[in-house]
């Protein structure tokens, strides 16, 4: 390999580019799929054939301009429709970082869709139409993404141009929506206003908002702190497979394959395998490109340890003096996304938490949210599709959990149908029983 | 390095290797769909260094069109040797002589791969495939799950797909029905070139610029060899073409470039402004549903 090559994929691969992933949410005509497409757009990486494509639907349905929105609307059905009816995942790069855009559609009945944007996302993007201010929808979307744990929320006031671009109008939302977002946890909200359609805040500054002192929105995703975001002090390492090779020169090999959770591993550590509480010594981090010295999320690398003690997947590796707590009462918010049955007291469903597997019954139902109002109804018997709630579970066996907005990691799991096979739900661990 | 954070590229790879020990931890009889194209070494590599120092705990299968260029071929056979893995191949120009496919009057074997593909997934047992699809690639693949749950028709329904949630992928499934994974959903086709150029990678020698003997028809680029000889009437020229991707060879044209390195390929393809599929593939013109059609079937 030449020296030049060397260095670029240097260049690409430990350089400063890093990996921002974002939500977007608004609702029908807030002009989400108008703002990816413009950033798409105006990051270059719309390629010819497909803008050329989407000048010709544009013109084939009688259309003045081009409609970016065509850029992000996926399948036949909704092309057939109209509307977004899924998740869809979008992708460009600056110098600075890539993007992966999780494109989740607002309708009401899609509150699933936008939970499954948020679950990974550093950042969740809500578009806000100036012209009709905070609505409900905006209410929703912000407590789904704090329900979510999503750390910095950036609410695009949209469609400026509408509003002779006024600083009257965009300062009134802010207030409305920094006003309901003070119930809510969120770390850092920042407002900005834009015209996805003519460009303005969006890329490039804006000479229209002359009153606006902030950053475009792509320069600010550019710089968006999430480094911090990240649970770095505690180790929660959840094995995931058990690599003995069967060959005659690693025949002595038994390694830990996973990736780290949270906290920060290094090589020498004393660490505690659950839930056989036994301790040791980390002796070594693998990957296929040799030992590191430390392993942090998310990484994927494989672990050795100073004794031999009995190991399988699903097992969960932690710091002797830090530990998650083993729970088999687990009490959670669920989000429930199945629209063939609702949640219902004394059902049983199988569980999966970091790579452990499990089943699970629901003793109780506490309240279900209205994500509306916040408002929490209690004494409800079901969680239909798209409704959240607080319920209580009882698992056949112990997990290693902490609570969510401590580790999203190892605080979420998932609920799965065992007849029909089907995810049904988003569960995080709440407080725990003594931590409340 | 205290920062902590890690680079893009590695934050992908890491995703990867994460959701390729998922599915052999979780499923009874995976394998890898393996062309001989840049993403399926690609998603063979990290295989590779998820389950380091042993060796990948699955087969790998190639779908024979039987109209490769010998130089996939030639880096299907390096690589099975290497990594000292099971090979399948399912061939299409068999199906085509046992009756169960029909050739396609336009001379693609893509779209009659599918039943061949299925009936080899079927045979063997498999029930998870892992597929090298990104979802930059085209509208249908960027709704689709990592994980995505298959009847037992090898059908995918886009209306009924199961949740994502988080890094918690289920591959529950019935007898008979799969899931076709795709670990590099999240990748585009300049972090692939970036990863193979930062990983000096084993790649057919065609995705190199060189010069080559090429016959211009309708404004694609067809090298001239077996495959696409010259047509009665047409002149071919020499000009220095690599191929984007490397498919049925009698379809696959060739762009100009001057990229005869990895480094360059990186370079070429960030200032790159139409899609690979745009650029190269005769049979993805067809319709913009194609794609979505196709994937109903059971196409990976
Ligand atoms: N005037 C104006 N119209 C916009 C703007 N953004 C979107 N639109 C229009 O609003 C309509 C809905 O936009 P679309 O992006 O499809 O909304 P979505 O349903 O949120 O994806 C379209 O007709 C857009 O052209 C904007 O900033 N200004």
């Amino acid at each position: 390999m030449s020296t030049t090559t060397e260095n670029l994929a240097e260049a690409l691969t430990d350089g400063s580019t890093d990996l921002l992933r974002f939500a977007t949410a608004g609702s029908v005509d807030d002009g989400k799929s108008t703002l990816i497409g413009r950033l798409l757009f105006d990051s270059k990486t719309i390629f010819e054939d497909q803008l050329d494509s989407v000048e010709n639907v544009s013109k084939d349905r009688g259309n003045d301009y081009t409609d970016l929105s065509l850029l992000t609307d996926g399948l036949r059905a909704e092309r057939e429709q109209g509307i977004t009816i899924d998740v869809a995942y979008r992708y460009f790069a600056t110098p600075k970082r890539k993007f992966i855009i999780a494109d989740t559609p607002g309708h009401i009945q899609y509150t699933r869709n936008m939970v499954t944007g948020a679950s990974t996302a550093d950042a969740a993007l809500i578009l806000v139409d100036a012209r009709k201010g905070v609505i409900e929808q905006s209410r929703r979307h912000t407590f789904l993404a704090t329900l979510l744990g999503v750390p910095h929320i950036v609410v695009c006031v949209n469609k400026m141009d509408l509003v002779d671009y006024s600083e009257e109008v965009f300062e009134n939302i802010r207030k409305d929506f920094t006003e309901f977002a003070s119930r809510l946890r969120v770390p850092d909200l920042t407002f900005i206003p834009i015209s996805a359609l003519e460009g303005d805040n969006v890329v490039n500054r804006s000479e229209n908002t002359p009153w606006y002192e902030g950053s475009p929105l792509l320069s600010h995703l550019e710089r968006l702190h999430v480094a911090s975001d990240r649970n770095l002090v505690d180790v929660r390492f959840p094995v995931q497979y058990v690599i003995r090779p069967q060959s005659h020169d690693a025949r002595d090999y038994r390694g830990y394959a996973g990736t780290v959770a949270s906290g920060v591993m290094k090589p020498g550590d004393r660490v505690v395998a659950l839930p056989a509480g036994l301790e040791t010594t980390i002796e070594s981090i693998d990957t296929a490109d040799g030992p590191v010295d430390e392993a942090y999320p998310p990484m994927a690398v494989t672990v050795r340890l100073a004794d031999e003690i009995d190991i399988s997947r699903g097992d969960m590796i932690a710091r002797p003096n830090n530990t998650p707590a083993a729970l088999q009462n687990i009490d959670a918010q669920i989000c429930w996304m199945d629209e063939s049955a609702p949640l219902t007291v004394g059902k049983k469903y199988a569980i999966k938490h970091t790579t452990r597997w499990a089943r699970a019954m629901v003793k109780d139902i506490n309240y279900r949210v209205d994500v509306n109002s916040l408002h929490r109804d209690e004494g409800v018997t079901e969680i239909k599709l798209n409704e959240i709630g607080r319920i209580q579970l009882r698992v056949t066996q112990p997990l290693f959990v902490d609570p969510y907005q401590q580790n999203s990691e190892t605080g979420s799991f998932i609920l799965v149908d065992e007849s029909t096979n089907k995810t049904v739900a988003a569960g995080m661990v709440g407080g725990l029983p003594h931590s409340s | 390095m205290t920062s902590h954070v890690l680079s893009q590229l590695r934050s992908l790879e890491a995703e990867s290797i994460h959701i390729i020990r998922e599915v052999v931890a979780e499923m009874e009889r995976p394998v890898l769909l393996f062309s001989g194209g840049k993403d399926s070494i690609v998603m063979l590599h990290m295989a590779a260094k998820a389950f380091a120092p042993a060796r990948i705990p699955f087969p790998i299968m190639h779908v024979d069109t039987g109209l490769n260029f010998q130089s996939v071929l030639d880096t299907r056979d390096r690589w099975v040797e290497r990594l000292g893995i099971q090979l399948v191949v399912a061939s299409v120009q068999d199906a085509i002589d046992r009756g169960l496919v029909k050739e396609e009057p336009n001379g693609s074997r893509n779209r009659i791969q599918t039943p061949v593909l299925l009936e080899a997934v079927e045979k063997h047992g498999f029930d998870a495939a892992f597929g090298g699809g990104r979802r930059d690639e085209e509208k249908a693949r960027a709704k689709e799950r990592v994980f995505s749950f298959r009847d037992d028709f090898g059908q995918w329904d886009p209306k009924n797909q199961r949740p994502e949630i988080w890094n918690l992928y289920n591959g529950r499934v019935h007898q008979g029905e799969s899931i076709r994974v795709f670990p590099l959903s999240n990748w585009t086709e300049l972090d692939i070139w970036s990863y193979i150029a930062a990983e000096n990678m084993d790649i057919p020698d065609l995705y190199l610029a060189q010069e080559r003997e090429v016959v211009n028809r309708d404004g694609m680029l067809f090298a001239v060899n077996e495959f696409t000889p010259l047509k009665e009437g047409e002149t071919s020229e020499i000009r220095s073409v690599r191929y984007r991707t490397v498919g049925d060879a009698n379809l696959t044209a060739a762009v100009e470039s001057q990229a005869s390195t990895l480094n360059a390929i990186v370079e070429e393809t960030a200032a790159v402004r139409i899609t690979e599929r745009g650029a190269t593939r005769g049979d993805d013109k067809v319709s913009e549903a194609a794609m979505e059609d196709r994937k109903r079937e059971g196409y990976f």
